[in-house]
């Protein structure tokens, strides 16, 4: 069992690496500063729902120092970190609610991490109007969070319906 | 399938995100003046103020190497040139409303636009 959960951390976190870097190369024709498809958000929540919650904190953690590393620079970490960190612990939240569905949970954790990017936003230029982004954030976030969420569901749907994560033929 | 992607609890959640946003949008555009001047700060220290009826162009240059361009005509400021990785500031919109903002997050350039005489007093102020 434990080769196989290494196993699977690495197939994510290489999922997570290969969707940030197309993520990277899609332009997106809002010029609002922060405004992302969030598509390693796919993995970070698969992870959620099909190994646990200390397994999603330790994958988006790894999967945010690895991709600002490679395709980022030392600001892009600082927001990267913030969004990706509160996006993950309000979804490790509201799942512990559990009174909303995947899809609710990925929106949750849409919404928190563009909050978290505006806030770091308003600290690196020193400037409060920077809150004037925010309800385009808050929208950006809602959309990307349900899109995100409901391919998830699917997805998550799909290995535990094949048992592809917890099967026991090993 | 369909039915089960969304519980009730989730729409309530969407609801109030969306109620929030679309507020502070109604809330902003309620307040909205016309601006006076315009501020460009730096790391949160003031680089240039002027005005906005004055046509100009503002070069942004700090010592790290870091440029950007700023154009101010007919009223109206937008971010002509710029280094930065993302070029989001070049991008923006025209700006021309006070508390409208272009931001250059990866050079911590902002260019702001302020309104009458009290927004002026404020932030010499500060």
């Amino acid at each position: 069992m434990k080769t196989k959960k290494i196993t699977i951390f690495g197939v994510l976190i290489a999922l997570a690496f290969i969707l940030s870097y197309i993520e990277s190369l899609i332009p997106i024709p809002i010029p609002v500063p922060g405004i992302k498809l969030g598509l390693a958000n796919l993995v970070v929540i698969t992870g959620l729902y099909v190994m646990g919650e200390k397994e999603a904190f330790v994958l988006s953690l790894i999967r945010i120092l690895l991709v600002s590393f490679t395709f980022g620079s030392p600001s892009t970490l600082l927001f990267s970190f913030a969004g990706g960190i509160l996006s993950c612990f309000c979804m490790i939240l509201m799942k512990q609610i559990g009174k909303f569905s995947l899809t609710g949970v990925s929106i949750a954790g849409g919404v928190a991490h563009n909050i978290g990017q505006v806030f770091i936003a308003i600290l690196v230029v020193n400037n409060i109007l920077m809150i004037y982004y925010l309800p385009f954030l808050l929208i950006s976030g809602l959309v990307t969070g349900l899109v995100i969420g409901m391919v998830g569901a699917l997805i998550v749907g799909s290995v535990k319906k094949y048992h592809l994560v917890t099967g026991n033929n090993n | 399938m369909g039915n089960k992607m969304l519980k009730r609890n989730d729409m309530i959640m969407m609801g109030i995100v969306l109620l929030i946003a679309l507020i502070s949008l109604g809330f902003f555009f309620l307040n909205k003046k016309e601006g006076s001047a315009v501020i460009i700060t730096v790391d949160g220290e003031i680089y240039q103020q002027t005005e906005l009826d004055q046509n100009n162009t503002i070069k942004i240059k700090q010592d790290n190497g870091d440029y950007n361009e700023v154009i101010i005509e007919d009223g109206y400021v937008w971010m002509t040139d710029a280094d930065c990785p993302d070029k989001l500031c070049v991008k923006h919109n025209k700006i021309h409303y006070d508390h409208e903002t272009i931001v250059c997050l990866p050079h911590k350039v902002v260019v702001e636009i302020v309104g009458g005489e009290e927004n002026t007093v404020d932030i010499i102020a500060k």
